[in-house]
């Protein structure tokens, strides 16, 4: 990986009392697939509306190949390409006369962009579509569409704030084949926002926030290694179950809306053992290897709530 | 960068003016809204020529100001994402809806001026000329102005309600619906007062439809249509460029 590509330090904003960012600092080496996991409201799209130049942020700095967010507006935004969460489509032009509208933004024109809309239209499949109003694409075309529109300058960096939203579990794996492709073909960085564990999976390199700081980063395997062996989880209408577990066992115990979840090295074992320790105060036992919503359980100790939902992020 | 705004600018408009042509309920509205209120004004005062430009100017100033609205939803989700994340500076987003709202006012008036027959007072070429560049400036100012109350307003119902409240009202003491000589002396000077009023100079000055008006002079009327656009457009430009967002960053 290269050098330092995007920079945040010491970023703080508020929303009236409270703290959509609360001291974040992170950095992203160029060439990076670079994840920014946290649940609705902790503060990914305020982050994604200052690296945008859409937000000046309040207190810290934030900076794009040392362009700085709050003073290198033009500057800036000629280097980043953007798939915004709610989509920047126009549902009545065609798919080419959003592409073509995107390059006139990019200062691009002439037989140079529409050479360029036309690899765009091959690279992403979408030639069959071209002259069809972006209101009768799927939600998946739709977003490769956007993805389509970032780069039609060949930004050095790519953003992506919650791009998967609405899109069925196929729909998503189609586009982080597509973005995965132009990884190969250029030396783009992209730095993308989410709530869904399973798309975390897909970073180089994994923010964790919470209530608008870092909880944790790492690649994401290193982030899973964290949590030992197994986690076993519970369901239990007994109270202080939780407690219970942790003075019989001398495992890591977390209790968090209801779920109690065991981290232990080997769970099948487990799972018995705590049955025959507490009869009947166990509804259920699952076990399976740890994810990074365990991860993120750990180390912010709440749930990355409603993966797949659509609710709107502060 | 004169090429990066003047692109940015080509965008926005050819956008808008897409937009507008595939909106066909908008189209219809556009050309049967001024002949309506016309024909019922005219008939219903028996004069048709008085109304004529009167109807005219409402007509141009819905056409001007609610093709601003959508600037309301589309910056949270939608085009103009596109436009404010993108390397042109933000007065480009501004200035290409102006002229997109300056653009249909002037087409507006060319589709509604061979109407003038009826009222036995027929334009040559010039006039007809001159008559679009009126259109044209009034479109411009009144879309700067939508664009700056819009950018201001939360939602487009807020917005809808602003714009009646402020530019129904002006609109009606401008000298459309009655003569500054008939009225009480305190709505005299509140008329002398309204950029509205020169708004409406403005077209008849330049559209014959009412030999008989009384109002302010054409110098008058292109001067203070003219600088009401200018500080109109400023501050649309200043709002935008202070708060990309608008009310949302808040």
């Amino acid at each position: 990986m290269g050098g330092t590509i995007v920079e945040a330090s010491g970023l703080r904003h508020l929303y009236g009392q409270r703290a959509a960012l609360d001291g974040l600092s992170f950095t992203v080496s160029e060439g990076d697939v670079y994840g920014i996991l946290g649940p609705n409201g902790c503060g990914k799209s305020t982050l994604f509306r200052i690296l945008c130049t859409l937000e000046r942020p309040q207190q810290g700095t934030a900076a794009i190949a040392s362009v700085d967010a709050a003073k290198g507006g033009i500057r800036l935004r000629k280097l980043i390409g953007v798939v915004f969460q709610n989509g920047s489509l126009d549902r009545r032009l065609t798919v080419r006369e959003n592409l073509i509208a995107q390059g006139h933004l990019q200062s691009i024109s002439g037989p140079g962009l529409q050479t360029r809309v036309d690899e765009l239209l091959a690279e992403f499949g979408l030639e069959t579509r071209a002259g069809d109003e972006a209101r009768t694409l799927s939600g998946g075309l739709k977003r490769k569409v956007e993805i389509a529109k970032a780069i039609i300058h060949k930004p050095r960096v790519l953003l992506l704030d919650e791009a998967s939203t609405g899109l069925d579990p196929a729909a998503r794996r189609e586009m982080w084949a597509a973005l995965n492709r132009l990884r190969t073909a250029s030396p783009v960085t992209i730095l993308f926002t989410t709530h869904l564990m399973d798309e975390a999976d897909n970073a180089t390199r994994l923010l964790m926030m919470s209530h608008g700081k870092a909880v944790a980063e790492d690649t994401p395997e290193r982030l899973k290694a964290r949590v030992g062996g197994d986690v076993v989880e519970f369901e239990s209408e007994s109270p202080g179950l939780a407690d219970d577990l942790k003075k019989r066992f001398p495992v890591e115990v977390n209790e968090s809306g209801g779920r109690i979840s065991v981290e232990t090295p080997a769970g099948h074992r487990f799972i018995a053992e705590a049955f025959e320790a507490f009869p009947g105060r166990i509804t259920s036992a699952s076990l399976h290897r740890p994810t990074l919503e365990d991860v993120f359980f750990r180390v912010a100790g709440e749930l990355l709530e409603g993966s797949g939902t659509e609710a709107a992020d502060a | 960068m004169l090429r990066t705004f003047l692109l940015a600018v080509r965008a926005v408009f050819v956008r808008d003016m897409l937009h507008f042509w595939r909106e066909r309920s908008r189209v219809i509205g556009f050309v049967a809204s001024p002949l309506l209120f016309w024909l019922l004004l005219g008939a219903g005062f028996g004069d048709m020529g008085k109304f004529f430009n009167g109807s005219l100017l409402l007509s141009v100033m819905f056409t001007a100001v609610f093709s601003t609205m959508s600037v309301i939803d589309d910056r949270r989700e939608g085009f103009l994402l596109s436009v404010l994340s993108a390397p042109a500076p933000r007065c480009a987003l501004v200035s290409g809806k102006v002229l997109a709202g300056a653009v249909m006012s002037g087409v507006q008036g060319l589709f509604f001026l061979p109407l003038l027959i009826v009222t036995g007072r027929p334009m040559g070429l010039a006039d007809v000329l001159a008559a679009t560049g009126a259109l044209v400036l009034c479109g411009a100012s009144f879309t700067s102005l939508g664009f700056w109350m819009a950018w201001k307003s939360k939602t487009p119902q807020g917005f809808h309600a602003m714009m009646n409240l402020i530019l129904m009202p002006l609109w009606m003491i401008s000298g459309a619906l009655f003569d500054a000589s008939t009225a009480l002396p305190w709505i005299r000077s509140v008329m002398a007062l309204n950029p509205m009023t020169y708004f409406l100079a403005t077209l008849q000055r330049t559209i014959p439809a009412d030999p008989n008006w009384a109002g302010p002079a054409l110098g008058a009327g292109l001067l203070w249509t003219s600088v009401c656009g200018i500080l109109f457009l400023t501050a649309a430009i200043m709002n935008v460029e202070r708060r990309p967002l608008g009310k949302d960053s808040q």
